[in-house]
């Protein structure tokens, strides 16, 4: 890898255009690692790389990508860098081995190097003997692979994929996902990943930018994101329709525990606080978690009061986990006009 | 380069798990029946740059032209209309030197003249496979998000296309020159016709590719491009024939060749014809003066100049 620590850092980075503003007063600092990219549509994802690209110059503000300045050095920038687009970009008439080949000469490699590294990089993205055939008779799968490999032919250091599992089944997202992830691992190159799929970045980037409406929501790393919560979410088994929720929920009140309703749609989780003292369950014998700086010494015995609640009222326990907050949230935060972390954080990669 | 054979030359942070755990340097000798997982390697040899892309696409793009590195179906058209431009050349070649002519019986200007059909079936069949193709499959984004500019992608696609119709041009050009010196017609005449007759050549490559590439590269339809390109350069000669023999009835045969500035081809020939001071100034060809021969000139340049303007426009705003 280079020495440069950020693959990209903006500051102040505005976009305007005659009637809207794209991007409004980016900073933003990315380390390398897989890096995922978030915000709605029309959130200004697709005008930031193509800055990056230094194909659009900003209206204010600056930008380096691998510590190059994207307004007048452009040209390099592209040399090192792979781009795959949302879009269909394929002909359907050539092999993935004959378009990945031309690709590559359009990067700068002489024409055996492009012919070798075409079928290396066909190979690591999984795609063997249909590489021969013309690219119109390819899955929506094969079709991503492909233009994932012209975007990694030429060994560059940083990789921008914009939305690379629209359009895939839950298996070939998986593929993907653990592709892009090889990627970072295996071959050392740093990807920029864009999607609206927010449990998708969750579980493949290191850090997570979201954007909205062209400002900073937040960037910080994934694990800050998704942070254990003082709740508890306890699903039994519905014997009797909601009279089962309804007398556990009974029941853990009158244990002193405060109840509240999954927020989240569909879910029949019941989310149980963590408090700071347990009180003593009835029946059971004296806590030994009632130390209050013993936080997970607490989680502990609130487990414990519910599974008692739980085989007392003849239930079964179907789930009962700590709650983790998700990347959604923060989206959500600012609908109910709470306090959004607008502030950026240094991410300090611990994932 | 990393070598193809030897694993051991990436030392890349990914060790091959699987099967053969002995994986990378396995011992002296290569086994040419064992599949090794490498893993992936770096590539450390020389990136060539811009130019090279450059070159790369004009290569690509001329060579496609004739359908090469294409499928066999998209190789048929293009050669045989590089068939039928040569065939009637060998066949004049033929009688020439077979009834002992002292010159060949058509100039070779004037056979491009011709011919001037075939050239315009060329260009619109193989401007649209050039041009629409990277903007109806929208690769146009993956050319720009590497080295080479809109400009360069210009450049190159459109000396690919005007190359490609100057071999088809240039080519029966040969064929006569060979034939006439071969078979002891004077030399320097006919060295000098046949110069004469590149510089045609390459006027009809240079106008027709141009005016080809602007309207295959306005239209993502290939089909769109081809028969607006055919509309443009055939109608426009009917057009400028019409014109010529309203304005000629009056007897004014020689003002009326200002219907030449109508249509390409007309222009291009009326232009060689005058400049070369060819014999065959008849009818509708020629300049009506050294003015008109001189702004026909002009507007051979500002047309091919024009459309490659606006074909950089298009491309920088896409």
């Amino acid at each position: 890898m280079s020495p440069v620590t950020d693959v990209i850092a903006t500051d102040g980075l505005t976009k305007r255009y005659p009637r809207v503003t794209a991007l409004d007063r980016l900073t933003v600092q990315v380390r390398p690692g897989v890096v995922g990219l978030v915000g709605a549509n029309g959130a200004g994802k697709s005008t930031l790389i193509k800055i990056l690209l230094g194909l659009s110059p900003a209206s204010a503000g600056s930008a380096r990508v691998l510590g190059l300045d994207v307004a007048t050095e452009g040209e390099a920038i592209r040399a090192q860098v792979g781009y795959m687009p949302e879009h269909d970009c394929l002909p359907p008439d050539v092999s993935a081995t004959e378009f990945v080949v031309h690709m590559a000469r359009m990067s700068g490699l002489p024409a055996p190097a492009a012919r070798e590294r075409t079928a290396d990089t066909l190979r690591h993205v999984g795609l063997y003997e249909e590489r021969y055939r013309p690219m119109g008779g390819y899955s929506t799968g094969m079709k991503q692979r492909v233009k994932l490999a012209q975007a990694l032919v030429h060994d560059p250091q940083l990789v921008l994929l914009d939305e690379p599992t629209n359009g895939l089944d839950p298996v070939g997202r998986d593929d993907m996902l653990d592709l892009i992830r090889r990627v970072h691992r295996d071959f050392g190159i740093s990807v920029l990943v864009t999607s609206h799929l927010l449990g998708e970045l969750e579980r493949t980037c290191d850090h997570v930018v979201v954007i909205d409406g062209g400002k900073l929501l937040r960037s910080s790393s994934t694990a800050d994101f998704t942070q254990t919560t003082p709740l508890v979410a306890v699903e039994v088994t519905d014997a009797s329709g909601d009279v089962s929720d309804a007398a556990l929920r009974e029941r853990l009140s009158r244990a002193g525990l405060k109840l509240a309703d999954d927020p989240v749609p569909g879910s029949r989780a019941l989310l149980v606080e963590v408090p700071a003292q347990v009180p003593a369950a009835p029946g059971a014998a004296t806590p030994d978690a009632a130390t209050p700086d013993a936080a997970s010494a607490d989680v502990e015995a609130v487990y414990d009061v519910i599974r008692d609640a739980v085989v007392d009222l003849g239930l079964g326990l179907v789930r009962m986990e700590q709650r983790r907050h998700r990347i959604a949230e923060v989206f959500t935060a600012r609908a109910d006009a709470a306090p959004a972390p607008v502030v950026p954080q240094e991410g300090t990669a611990h994932a | 380069m990393p070598d193809t054979t030897v694993p051991t030359q990436g030392p890349g942070p990914y060790q091959a798990p699987g099967p053969f755990p002995g994986g990378p340097g396995l011992g002296p000798g290569p086994r040419a029946d064992v599949i090794h997982d490498i893993g992936y390697r770096h590539y450390d040899g020389p990136r060539l740059g811009r130019s090279y892309a450059v070159r790369s696409l004009y290569l690509q793009t001329l060579r496609g032209s004739f359908g090469l590195g294409r499928s066999v179906k998209s190789k048929i058209l293009p050669m045989f209309l590089a068939g039928v431009m040569c065939v009637p050349a060998l066949i004049v070649v033929a009688v020439a030197v077979y009834t002992k002519m002292t010159k060949l019986p058509i100039d070779y200007a004037h056979y491009l003249s011709v011919m001037e059909f075939v050239i315009a079936v060329f260009v619109a069949s193989q401007a649209p496979a050039a041009f629409s193709r990277d903007l109806r499959f929208m690769t146009i984004p993956l050319y720009f998000s590497r080295p080479l500019g809109a400009g360069d992608y210009v450049r190159a696609k459109f000396a690919g296309m005007a190359s490609a119709a100057f071999l088809l041009t240039g080519l029966p050009m040969l064929v006569l020159w060979l034939g006439a010196v071969l078979s002891s017609m004077s030399f320097g005449h006919q060295t000098e016709h046949f110069l004469f007759g590149l510089v045609a050549a390459a006027c009809y490559a240079v106008l027709y590719a141009a005016i080809g590439s602007l309207i295959a590269a306005s239209t993502p339809r290939r089909g769109f491009g081809v028969a607006a390109i055919i509309a443009v350069l055939l109608i426009s000669e009917a057009i400028s024939g019409i014109v010529w023999a309203v304005l000629a009835r009056g007897g004014a045969d020689v003002s009326a060749r200002w219907a030449s500035v109508l249509s390409p081809a007309q222009l291009v020939d009326s232009i060689t014809t005058w400049l070369f001071h060819l014999g065959g100034a008849t009818g509708p060809t020629g300049a009506p003066s050294t003015a008109g021969g001189i702004v026909m000139l002009a507007e051979l340049v500002a047309i091919s100049a024009g459309c490659y303007a606006l074909l950089v426009h298009r491309y920088r705003s896409l």
